[in-house]
């Protein structure tokens, strides 16, 4: 299997006044395709620092980041911006949709900062919106549907560009837990699918979706293992995914 | 390129989208441009209505027409010098007549002023101009009704003369007065004709209050304290003025008997001359005036900028959320400078469209129109504005740190 990210000593460190808070300390770290992991841990102990350098929304303080065999951790502002519309899908906790904007431009914008044609941008759009059941919301705005439907638009948007990841930092973290479980659910078809997806969560049922869990403590890996007990939601699909 | 071009299709909708979300704001801050530009466009307007007036007041000097005479026009800074020289005299228009081959009329010209006289009727301090039978093909003029007087009245001193249009207007407002005899200074003229109206001369002296007559019966009967005359020659066109102005001037040179080493002791005048000092005068007013005017269209700019770091303040999140999703630097530029263009652009269209009615009503004052060149630079500045003062926010806005900007509230 070919590995999509690999992370060797990674450390990111904020200078707060007189005090350096080293939020990673030394991450090695690898994920292979079609890999499905659950990133936990207790608050402040580094998840989103972890996910915005995997994602290429920061950059580590040291360190050396892969991403495809590509040195990402020496890239300049535009280089990133490129490597996170072409190859990082990123679903953020508090969904980030433009408010003034119907949810297929929201879906479509990547695609025009990627430099696609209008007409094949609407084809994926459309499809991607299909994809995660809201077809016929796609004139609304994102202030006329509910968290979850918000949640769905912006993994749609993610997913438009068929990245190589789709990162997640706490998706359920702003829903109730039967819009939280339709959610995963979405997630773990993605995955049945071929996608490759990180997700950050500190409920443990939601870990539970996941393959393999990495627990973060004090900026360190403190623990990588399989998940033992997988949780399959989705009633109407089919299980069998090793 | 369809990328650029759809990635500025995305910056005007961003751009239309926060005009109309602020509504109010983007009136107050556009409201700066628009009055910028007026007053930009106005005194542009105002300039072209000046600088028409003047060209119409010099018309009569005749763009083609050299004035030989003692003193030169606007240049008095020896006055002694120009006071001690000779007198242009008859006989010098005379041989000049003669030689000068590239001319297509020469006239001499002298005035005075006089009261005119028909029966009970008169008017004080009218010019009385002693000319040619051909003053009014050098002069440009037409006649209204009746005639000049001819070459053989001209050089026979006949006691005829012609009208100014303001002197005929006022001496026979109900009669017609070819064939009358007024009376000039005290003598008896007939009258054969009168010139159409002119206006006036640099808006000061009017060329209507006039009356012409052969000028050999001038120095008859109105001694002049000034003692010379003036030499009028037309070009045969403008083009070949120079050429002209230059054969004159060797002409007068050797009528006048000065030898290699002396300086001319004539001047030759035309209207060129009155151009090139009006046009200094006329700069610097200009200059000052769109100075000023400028101001104000500055401070709309800044009042731009202002907004537009309120604007950057404001959509931090928004920023965020673009950058994470792959949009660089320059799509952030360019959406931010496309918002102020935008700003500013639809300022200096309101503003054109509020200045245009104006200009018309400078229109009854000053004779003038507003030039498309000024339309032209005011839509260009206003764009100009836009980019420069959206400049500094919108480079602020492409810097922004993704993940910084994204936990902006
Ligand atoms: N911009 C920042 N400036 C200073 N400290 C920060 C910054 N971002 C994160 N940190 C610190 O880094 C540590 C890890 O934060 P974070 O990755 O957000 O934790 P988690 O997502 O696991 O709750 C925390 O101690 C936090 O205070
Ligand atoms: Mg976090």
């Amino acid at each position: 299997m070919s590995i999509i990210i690999r992370l060797a000593g990674i450390t990111k460190v904020y200078q707060v006044g007189d005090e350096s808070v080293h939020a990673l300390d030394g991450i090695n770290l690898s994920v292979e395709k079609n890999e499905y992991v659950a990133i936990m841990g207790p608050s402040g102990s580094g998840k989103s620092t972890l996910m915005n350098i995997v994602g290429c929304l920061d950059t580590p303080t040291s360190g050396l980041y892969e991403l495809n065999g590509t040195n990402v951790s020496e890239m300049n502002d535009n280089q990133l911006a490129k490597v996170r519309n072409k190859e990082i899908g990123f679903v953020f906790q508090t969904f980030n949709l433009l408010a003034r904007s119907d949810i297929l431009h929201n879906v479509e914008l990547p695609l025009i900062y990627g430099g696609i044609s209008s007409s094949e941008r609407k084809h994926m759009a459309r499809e991607a919106i299909a994809r995660v059941g809201l077809s016929d919301r796609i004139h609304h705005k994102p202030n006329e549907l509910s968290g979850g439907q918000r949640q769905r638009v912006a993994i749609a948007r993610a997913l438009v560009t068929k990245p190589s990841i789709l990162l997640a930092d706490e998706p359920t973290g702003n829903l109730d837990s039967k819009t939280g479980n339709d959610i995963m659910a979405l997630f773990d078809t993605l995955h049945k699918e071929g996608n490759t997806i990180v997700l950050v969560t500190h409920e443990e049922d939601i870990a539970e979706h996941a393959h393999r869990e990495i627990r973060l403590r004090d900026g360190k890996v403190e623990r990588d293992e399989p998940v033992k007990n997988r949780r399959i939601v989705q009633a109407s699909s089919n299980v069998g995914v090793a | 390129m369809n990328y650029a071009f759809d990635e500025f299709k995305e910056g005007m909708l961003i751009a239309f989208q926060a005009i109309r979300a602020n509504k109010m704001r983007s009136v107050l801050t556009t409201l700066g441009i628009v009055i910028g530009i007026v007053s930009v466009t106005l005194m542009g307007t105002a300039i072209e209505g000046l600088n028409r007036a003047f060209n119409k007041s010099i018309a009569a000097i005749g763009a083609d027409v050299l004035y030989i005479q003692k003193w030169p026009w606007g240049g008095g800074d020896d006055w002694w010098k120009f006071r001690n020289r000779r007198d242009i005299r008859m006989q010098q228009e005379k041989t000049l007549e003669r030689l000068a081959e590239t001319a297509s009329a020469v006239s001499p010209t002298i005035g005075a002023s006089r009261t005119v006289k028909y029966g009970q009727k008169y008017i004080e301090g009218v010019t009385v101009v002693g000319t040619g039978y051909n003053f009014l093909e050098i002069s440009g003029a037409n006649i209204s009704f009746g005639r000049f007087f001819t070459r053989t009245e001209g050089d026979g001193g006949r006691p005829v003369c012609a009208l100014g249009s303001e002197v005929a207007a006022n001496l026979f407002p109900n009669e017609n007065p070819i064939g009358k005899t007024v009376k000039v200074g005290g003598y008896a003229y007939d009258v054969v004709g009168v010139v159409e109206k002119q206006g006036s001369l640099l808006g000061l002296e009017s060329l209507d209050n006039r009356v012409y007559l052969p000028i050999t019966r001038f120095f008859q009967e109105f001694s002049s304290r000034w003692g010379g005359i003036s030499i009028n020659v037309k070009a045969r066109s403008v083009d070949q003025l120079e050429d002209t102005k230059e054969e004159v001037r060797g002409i007068m040179r050797k009528i006048r008997g000065l030898s290699p080493r002396q300086e001319d002791d004539f001047a030759i005048n035309q209207q060129e001359m009155l151009v090139q000092t009006f046009n200094q005068i006329g700069g610097v007013i200009a200059a000052v005036g769109l100075f000023i005017t400028g101001l104000s269209l500055f401070v709309g700019g800044i009042g731009i900028m202002n907004i537009m770091f309120v604007s950057v303040t404001e959509r931090t999140k928004e920023i965020g959320i673009r950058k994470a999703i792959g949009a660089p630097r320059r799509t952030i530029l360019m959406q931010f400078l496309l918002e102020a263009s935008v700003l500013c652009l639809l300022g200096g269209i309101i503003g054109i469209l509020i200045a245009f009615p104006l200009s018309l009503i400078i229109d009854q004052v000053l004779p003038t129109a507003m030039p498309v060149s000024t339309v032209l630079i005011a839509i260009v500045i206003s764009l100009l504005v836009g980019l420069v003062s959206g400049f500094l926010p919108a480079y602020r806005a492409s810097r922004l740190d993704p993940v910084d900007a994204l936990r902006y509230e």
